[in-house]
């Protein structure tokens, strides 16, 4: 399992299944033998939470992982720092299974390793906003001094500085919000999990907050794992994106990717509304070649959205460009292809058919 | 002939029923009562009984036509004599656990008599207003004091704020962590919370019954036990709930921290359970004040004393200003505590 670890995958999530219910154990026989979950609660009134998942979490990348209420995405977020056990499977990070830890290494990994961000904020209610964003340093030990330093740095960061000494009921949701990411920072892990950390935010102040994070990103380059229902939140914010449906892995990869090639209907129907102007990027429509191309009329970048490309060229789909990355050409951008691009995947089927 | 004969015969129980032998053990209650009448010479055959006056098939109906069944006074002997069995042993255990009782008590008691009037009454009047720092209760428990003090009960009301100071304590240092235990673990709340219920409904001369066997009248610990028990209740309980309604979500996050099960305990559930916890120390410190009037049955000092008094004389005066007195100290406990509970909230820091 070390050899995990080279190839920059933090956590491994490897045939995880949970179950809840009376004898987890022998429902999972059942649900091997690929009983799914409505069946699985009729005949056994068991719950089937998570079946058969697996994912790599690479490092220094955000991990978005999402579905709707009831897929299990919550469950599987918990099943990382064991807040649940599952009833099968391995949570290997830093290639060591975590199933297997007693609980001094459990609480070790806890509090070093991994930390959290929750969607109701979870602050501590009679600490201050400083004593709850250094609480993680005092939780494994260290002097009230460390924590302080730590908590006001990253209170700061985040923007918070001067509310030190109020207390978390006094902040708005967005501020409260802000301690808990302070709380997370501050304990200096290398893997953040974020619980639908924002859905509990306006939608301005959510995008404030994912401006923010991405812009921590930037710089600190955590393993963040972050659970969301929103999916325009999930391509803003995932370098890898994982669908969850009914406790299972519907598809997973570039967002980009699933965007272009959605795996099922179900898939399809979630990203019909979305829009893809602003999400798709000059990277993922253009034809790869380095030849220069003739009559371009001009170059972009190949991280631009599709948007400011249309904006770009005024609406003319007769126009090409160049696409550069870091001062080279890596493609060609037709703009026919990026409007045919525009349109979702359903109705280009319905397109080649006819 | 009595009315049951017939039954015993019909189910050939007889030959069992003359082999217990001619009663001996104490009279009946029945027999007590027509001895005292006189209207019953003993042996005279009893008179025909009507149909609808057929006697419940209890002891002593039974006994009448049954020797081998007891009577309900050899029932009633009979767990007498079992307590008196065990009261020894028992009283081996209790005596030395529930000692310092008496000397907290009794200490307790000299201390607050000790101190002279007026250095007594600015420190209580002190204390709570570090409680509390409300004006307004402060200026009400010093008013209370001098009252009292004016009308020549000040002694009687320091004792029995003596006595309610040691048994709360002393219910809120058992009290507490048989909550915090209770709150931790599904199968002891299940226990306990039957206990707790009899302890709270069970009327309270039942219970001075067994303690004034097992222990002197004269003890202290007597009157300290039976407050105890009956005050103990409120702060088991609102621990247990106050720790059981702690936020989830908050608890969550303390474990995906790493957090120790007792920095959980001390550093979160406790003190978020904090403000249920006053609150059941607050009614802790009512309910041992309402026992003081019947712990002065058993010697308890202060002013259940003087309302005893005013029963037992038919003192009308001394009993009604006695009464008022403790409705007096309650008042000012509960404002105090109140006050002071309200300081601590979390919640209100919003």
């Amino acid at each position: 399992m070390s050899d995990m670890t080279g190839d920059g995958i933090k956590i491994s999530i490897r045939n995880l299944y949970k179950i809840f219910g009376k004898t987890p154990e022998l429902a999972l026989v059942h649900v091997r033998a690929g009983l799914g979950k409505p069946e699985l609660l009729e005949a056994h009134n068991h719950v089937l939470g998570l079946r058969d998942i697996n994912i790599d979490v690479h490092e220094g990348e955000i991990t978005v992982i999402m579905g709707l209420s009831g897929s299990g995405k919550s469950t599987l977020i918990r099943h990382l720092n064991r807040l649940i056990d599952p009833t099968a499977g391995e949570v290997i990070v830093n290639g060591e299974d975590v199933l297997t830890y007693g609980s001094a290494r459990l609480a070790a990994l806890r509090q070093n390793t991994m930390s959290m961000v929750f969607q109701k904020f979870a602050l501590f209610p009679h600490h201050t906003v400083l004593q709850n964003a250094g609480m993680s340093r005092r939780v494994r030990g260290e002097t009230a001094a460390v924590a302080e330093t730590e908590g006001r740095k990253w209170l700061d960061r985040v923007g918070l500085g001067g509310y030190e000494d109020r207390y978390p009921g006094q902040l708005s949701g967005g501020m409260q919000q802000r301690v808990g990411i302070a709380r997370a920072l501050s304990s200096d892990s290398e893997i953040m999990l974020m619980d639908e950390a924002f859905s509990a935010l306006d939608p301005l102040i959510r995008t404030d907050m994912q401006d923010l994070l991405l812009e921590l990103q930037r710089e600190l380059r955590k393993t963040v794992v972050f659970i969301t229902h929103d999916l325009d939140e999930a391509l803003k914010l995932a370098d890898h994106l994982v669908i969850l449906k009914d406790g299972a892995v519907i598809q997973q990869g570039e967002p980009q990717d699933i965007l272009l090639n959605p795996g099922d209907s179900y898939i399809m129907d979630f990203i019909s509304d979305i829009n893809r102007a602003r999400v798709l990027r000059v990277r993922s429509v253009m034809e790869k070649t380095e030849r220069p191309g003739t009559g371009t009329d001009g170059e972009v970048e190949a991280g631009q959205n599709l948007e400011s490309v249309i904006a770009l060229s005024e609406g003319d789909t007769n126009k090409h460009y160049r696409v550069m990355e870091d001062g080279k050409q890596v493609g060609l951008l037709h703009m026919r292809d990026l409007v045919i691009a525009l349109v979702p995947v359903e109705a280009s089927e319905a397109r080649r058919v006819a | 002939m009595a009315i049951y004969d017939r039954v015993f015969r019909a189910t050939g129980l007889e030959g069992w029923c003359s082999s217990g032998g001619p009663s001996t053990g104490p009279l009946t209650m029945a027999e007590m009562v027509a001895r005292a009448n006189g209207t019953q010479a003993e042996g005279a055959p009893a008179p025909a009984v009507p149909f609808l006056q057929t006697p419940f098939p209890s002891l002593d109906t039974l006994h009448a036509s049954c020797d081998a069944i007891p009577r309900s006074r050899d029932m009633t002997e009979a767990v007498e004599q079992g307590f008196l069995a065990i009261k020894n042993p028992l009283k081996v255990v209790l005596d030395p656990l529930t000692q310092p009782l008496s000397w907290m008590l009794d200490w307790s008691l000299e201390a607050f008599q000790a101190v002279p009037w007026f250095i007594m009454i600015p420190l209580l009047v002190a204390a709570t207003w570090f409680a509390s720092r409300k004006t307004g209760v402060t200026i009400f428990v010093a008013l209370s004091f001098l009252f009292m003090a004016f009308i020549d009960y000040y002694d009687d009301a320091i004792s029995t704020l003596s006595i309610v100071f040691v048994c709360t304590l002393i219910s809120v240092l058992i009290g507490v962590p048989i909550g915090i235990a209770m709150s931790r673990s599904n199968l002891l709340q299940r226990a306990m919370i039957p206990v707790l219920d009899m302890l709270q409904t069970l009327p309270t001369f039942v219970y001075l019954i067994p303690l004034i066997y097992l222990f002197s009248v004269t003890e202290s610990k007597l009157y300290g036990i039976a407050i105890i028990l009956y005050a103990i209740v409120p702060v088991i309980r609102l621990t247990d709930l106050g720790i059981r309604l702690v936020d989830r979500d908050v608890i969550e996050a303390a474990d995906a921290f790493g957090m120790s099960d007792r920095q959980k305990l001390w550093g979160v559930q406790v003190p978020l359970a904090l403000p249920n916890i006053m609150a059941g120390i607050n009614q802790t410190i009512m309910m041992s004040l309402a026992m003081v009037v019947i712990a002065s049955l058993v010697s308890a000092p202060g002013l259940g004393v003087k309302v005893l008094a005013g029963i037992r004389n038919l003192e009308l005066g001394t009993g009604l200003v006695a009464g008022f007195c403790i409705v007096l100290l309650a008042v000012l406990l509960d404002r105090s505590t109140k006050a002071a509970l309200s300081r601590i909230d979390p919640s209100d820091r919003g």
